[in-house]
Parts: structure tokens; C-alpha cells; sequence
């Protein structure tokens, strides 16, 4: 199971890369896995508010739909187009092409795992 | 098999049409005629008829197998109640007649029915009132939850809160945010709720609890006095799904517990057809309390022993149905109580627990049910353990298939990982519930030594596996002609 170093983790499995005041989000391996095949992804539009631990949006796989969870507040300032076409990226990509939304943040939560913590949480 | 479309023949006829003596354009504005003619399938007669009489073939259907899928209570529906709802005067009445001057002399017998069904839902469920008009489970939820604003309004309370456990069905959740309400999620403990996780969410703001009682792991809320009691402490109501009733019914009121709002599946617990098979229907029960926001009309008996309608009620919430509802399910339903009785109902119940928790002991040594609790009519229980070998609950789901049987709910509820739940309902005997679990044993031992067998499965269905993403992420809903 990959769970890249430099990525911050959120209990709920959403992953978080800081640069600068750019916080990339999306959804670990170990959720895509466990959701299967995704076919839908509702994300939020450019300029939404958002506070650490909101629903940002959801995931719908064949199995199930599940809720998405900020792991920082800030404003949305861009979101992946590339997955309402092919929301596949998520399960084949889910650290790079499958990134979901990138927020100028303001604040982190206070929650956040690092990359060994995270695989303890799995191993749990 | 080709559709209907692809066995078109140009030219083929069943009949034929006669001529029309004038062009519709004598009758019609030229905006609404056709530029060219619709592109209908054109075949025989008999091609017609082998091509619907193939189709009928391919159902799966409670009356040709056991159908064991978790919460949806699939049980066999007994043919008397189609003989009683086929009785010419039930249906072909017209649902305009009691509507009309002396058409409810006309509709005594129909209207009767109805008000009989409604004072039987009553006695069961130990509800002050209930209405026949909601057309569904997920509208009975919907009306419940309006009824329930329509509560609050009146009392002047401001309340913007309904609370879920995770434990609910799906549709709970659903209504409430439907209905307007912020959904408050709250987190089962052991696979219950729990008077102290309650609390943490618990405020002046809650307007009600929407409860599945059994729950979605078939286990039956043993804290209810406790939570009934914290609940009513800050006004809050509380909501009953009874889409479990078939575990309880003849066994606990809902109305003695606490309840001020339920609604019950006709289509599943009283034993009308669903599933692509027939109409729905869900009741909905309220306490005193709430009897005067139903929806109207109002079927009433007069001291004179005569039935009409009630349109004259101030603080309904309005009609939420055209006409009354899903007529034809009411006979039945009728019927079914009427035949089984007060002691028939229980026992109907005490079979559909003891044919779960039956299974429920067959199968914990091949499966692991995390909760280990007596379950009520149905239970889940994970095939988690088969996993390292590559084999999910989908795949145990189609291998069924393959022996006959129709699949079990899987993947829900979504708090046990690779679920399979099963609900075997009370009208299998034992020799049913023992040729499944042998099956199913036989499939789970083959998941360890050959599993490519089960990813292959089915085999022998009209179709072989399903690409159930690409039919999510490519959905074709119709057929280009």
C-alpha cells in the first residue's frame, strides 16, 4: 500500500501536500481501494470557503458513496476538471492525477497524521 | 437476447392500421405533428409474444427461488391477496367516486377498507392515526419528516436538526435533508445507540431522531426507554423506520415505547409484492399529538356507521398523494392481516428472527459476524477473511447465483467491511435455509483453493458478470433507432 513521506493524513483518509500557502488534497490508496471502482466525483467550484474538517464533497463508487473532509480551511482555488471525464484517475493515480482540490490555506488541522502515523492507523 | 428493437423487420406487421379518413393536420397545430414517423419496432404478432414470453423467462422471482436479500424482506406474498384485490368492485372502482355527489354511496366498501386497514396499522404499531398515502418507504419517511416541521412549527419551537445513526437505513439521512433538516450523524457503539453518545449530540435544536429499530445489522436498540426519555427531555420527536417491522411486529408497539412518528412497508411486511413485481406503499403512524397535521383527506366513519371523506382538516399538511395512495396494496395488505390475525402476525415474526439467527449459526464459522448479539430478522455478517485470496463479497454474491439463489444484500451496511446481509424471512422451511448455507459453505471453501472459480461466476445466468463501473461511468439509458 503506498503511502508517500511528505503528505500530511487525515483520519477520515484524505491525503494533504503543503507548498507554500497551496494545500493539494485528495484521497489515499488505501480509500480508493477500499471504495472500488469510483464513477463519480462532486467536488466544490473555485472560491468556496471552506473550514477544517468540512464536507468538501463526495466520492461515488459502484460500492458506496462517501463524504470528503477538508483536513485545512482556506478558500478552493482550483479543483481537478480532468476527474469529472474520468473520475478513474482516483483509483489508478490517486497521489497525482487523482489530486482533487487545491485550497490557499489558513489553517491545518490539528489532527493530521504523517505518512508512518497514517500506516499505524491502517495497521490498527 | 436482441431487444425488441434489433428483431425490427421494415415493413413486418401485427396489425393493420386502418386509414385515417382525414390527415391529423385537420385536427392538430402544425407544432405538434410529427416531421416523421416514430421509429417503432415493426414485428408479428408471434414474434411479439415470443419475444415478452422469453423476457418473463428470464425473471428472478420469489415464487421460483429463494430470494435471501438483506432488508428487503422478500417474503413469499400468498396468493389470496390477489384474488381479494382482483375482486371486480375493489378494482375497478373509480378513484374519483367517493369524490362525487352520492358516489360515496358507492364507495361504501372501498372506503371501509381503507379505514379498516388504517384502524388495524393502528392497533399493530400502537399509533393514534395513521395515513395510507404515501406511495413508498422513502415517501412515508418524507411525509413523517413534514409532519414532524409541521409539529415544531406549531408548538413555536425552532428546530434545524435531525439526528441519523450510522446504523439507519440509508434513506433516513436522505429524507431528513430533504425535508430541510441539517443531518446529525451519529455513531453506533457495538452496533446500538448508546444513551451516552446521544448526549454528546443532543440539544434544544434536535428536532427528532429518525431510528431503524432493527437496525441495518438486524440488531434490535436495547437503550430505547433510555433514549426515548432524553429525547423528549428537550422536545425532540422521535421517528421510526418500519421497514424492519417483520422482525417485531405482534411483539413491541412502537406507540408504547415512545414513538410519535413510524411508517411501515406494506409492500414488504404485509406481503404485497415489490421488488419490479408491484407497487409500493408505506403508511405512515403518528401519536395524539401529531394526528392533526396528516395529510387529507381523511377517510371517517360517522356514528351512523357510514364512511366518507374529511377534507375539512385546518393544520394538514396537505394531500401527498394523487387520490389516496396505492389502493390495490391496501386490499391486500387488509387481507393478509385479516387472515393471519393478531397471533399469526407474532408468529410470522418469531419465524423470520428464528430463520436468521438459524443461518446466523450455520455460517459464523465461515463468515465473521461482528456482532454476535441474538440478531432480529436478518444479520451481516464479513467475508473479509477471504479477501487474501483475492474473493469479495461480489463475487460470493454472483457464485450464488450460479446455485439458484438470488444474491444477499452486500456491501451494505457500510459499517462492516465486505458485507453480505442476509434476511431469509419466515416463509422458507429449514430444508431452504439448509440448501443455501450449504452452498454457500461449499462456495467459501472453494474461495480458498480455486478462487479464479468464483471471479468467474456466473456462469450459467442470461448474462455472464456485469461491468457494473463502466454501466456507472458510461450510462446509456436508451436505445438508438
Amino acid at each position: 500500500m503506498s503511502i508517500p513521506e511528505g503528505l500530511k493524513y487525515a483520519k477520515t483518509h484524505e491525503w494533504v501536500l503543503i507548498e507554500g500557502d497551496t494545500a493539494t488534497i485528495g484521497i489515499t490508496a488505501f480509500a480508493q481501494e477500499q471504495l472500488g471502482d469510483i464513477t463519480f466525483v462532486e467536488l466544490p467550484p473555485a472560491g468556496t470557503s471552506l473550514g477544517s474538517g468540512d464536507e468538501f464533497g463526495s466520492v461515488e463508487s459502484v460500492k458506496a458513496a462517501s463524504e470528503l473532509y477538508s483536513p485545512v480551511s482556506g478558500e478552493v482555488i482550483a479543483v481537478n476538471a480532468d476527474l469529472e471525464e474520468s473520475p478513474g484517475l482516483i483509483n489508478s493515480d490517486p497521489y497525482h492525477g487523482g489530486w482533487m482540490i487545491k485550497v490557499k490555506f489558513s489553517g491545518l488541522s490539528p489532527e493530521l497524521l504523517s505518512s508512518a502515523d497514517y500506516s499505524k492507523l491502517l495497521e490498527a | 437476447m436482441k431487444t425488441v428493437f434489433a428483431k425490427s423487420v421494415s415493413g413486418r406487421l401485427g396489425v393493420m392500421p386502418a386509414t385515417p379518413a382525414d390527415p391529423a393536420g385537420k385536427f392538430l397545430p402544425a407544432s405538434l405533428l410529427r416531421k416523421k414517423a416514430p421509429a417503432l419496432p415493426e414485428l408479428s404478432e408471434l414474434d411479439v409474444v415470443r419475444h415478452f414470453t422469453a423476457l418473463s423467462t428470464l425473471n428472478f422471482s420469489v415464487d421460483g427461488n429463494f430470494y435471501p436479500l438483506g432488508s428487503c424482506t422478500m417474503k413469499f406474498n400468498p396468493k389470496a391477496g390477489e384474488l381479494v384485490a382482483a375482486l371486480p368492485r375493489f378494482a375497478n372502482a373509480h378513484p374519483l367516486l367517493p369524490q362525487l355527489p352520492e358516489g360515496e354511496e358507492l364507495a361504501q366498501g372501498s372506503l371501509q377498507a381503507v379505514w379498516e386497514l388504517e384502524k388495524s396499522l393502528c392497533e399493530i404499531n400502537g399509533m393514534n392515526a395513521f395515513t395510507l398515502q404515501p406511495m413508498a418507504g422513502a415517501q412515508g419517511e418524507l411525509t413523517g419528516a413534514l409532519l414532524i416541521a409541521a409539529y415544531h412549527k406549531a408548538a413555536g419551537n425552532k428546530k434545524n436538526k435531525i439526528i441519523c445513526p450510522d446504523s439507519a437505513h440509508g434513506t433516513n439521512p436522505a429524507t431528513a435533508a430533504l425535508a430541510g433538516y441539517e443531518v446529525i450523524n451519529l455513531e453506533s457503539q457495538g452496533g446500538l445507540i448508546t444513551p451516552e453518545a446521544l448526549a454528546n449530540v443532543l440539544d434544544d435544536g434536535v428536532a427528532a431522531l429518525m431510528m431503524t429499530c432493527p437496525n441495518t445489522l438486524g440488531l434490535f436498540e436495547r437503550h430505547l426507554p433510555a433514549l426515548v426519555e432524553k429525547l423528549h427531555a428537550v422536545d425532540a420527536l422521535l421517528y421510526y423506520d418500519g421497514a424492519n417491522l417483520n422482525a417485531v411486529m405482534g411483539r413491541m408497539r412502537v406507540g408504547d415505547v415512545g414513538f410519535d412518528v413510524v411508517h411501515v412497508n406494506l409492500h414488504k411486511t404485509m406481503s404485497t409484492p415489490h421488488g419490479g413485481g408491484g407497487p409500493g406503499s408505506g403508511p405512515v403512524g403518528v401519536s395524539e399529538r401529531l394526528t392533526p397535521f396528516l395529510p387529507g383527506p381523511r377517510v371517517v366513519k360517522d356514528p351512523d356507521g357510514r364512511f366518507r371523506l374529511k377534507t375539512d382538516l385546518p393544520q394538514s399538511i396537505g394531500q401527498v398523494t394523487p387520490f389516496y395512495g396505492h389502493f390495490g396494496v391496501f386490499v391486500k395488505a387488509l387481507a393478509y392481516i385479516i387472515r393471519l390475525g393478531k397471533s399469526g402476525l407474532a408468529r410470522a415474526s418469531d419465524y423470520a428472527v428464528l430463520n436468521a439467527n438459524y443461518m446466523r449459526k450455520r455460517l459464523e464459522e465461515y463468515l465473521d459476524v461482528p456482532y454476535t448479539d441474538l440478531c432480529m430478522h436478518e444479520f451481516a455478517a464479513s467475508a473479509s477473511r477471504y479477501a487474501k485470496h483475492g474473493v469479495h463479497a461480489l463475487d460470493i454474491a454472483k457464485a450464488l447465483l450460479d446455485k439458484g439463489c438470488h444474491a444477499p444484500t452486500i456491501y451494505f451496511p457500510l459499517i462492516v467491511k465486505e458485507c453480505l446481509m442476509i434476511e431469509p424471512t419466515e416463509t422458507e422451511n429449514k430444508e431452504t435455509l439448509d440448501a443455501f448455507c450449504d452452498d454457500l459453505i461449499a462456495l467459501l471453501q472453494e474461495a480458498e483453493k480455486k478462487p479464479e472459480k468464483l471471479h468467474a461466476a456466473p456462469v450459467t445466468m442470461p448474462v455472464r458478470r456485469l461491468d457494473e463501473t463502466k454501466a456507472a461511468r458510461d450510462m446509456v439509458l436508451k436505445e438508438n433507432v
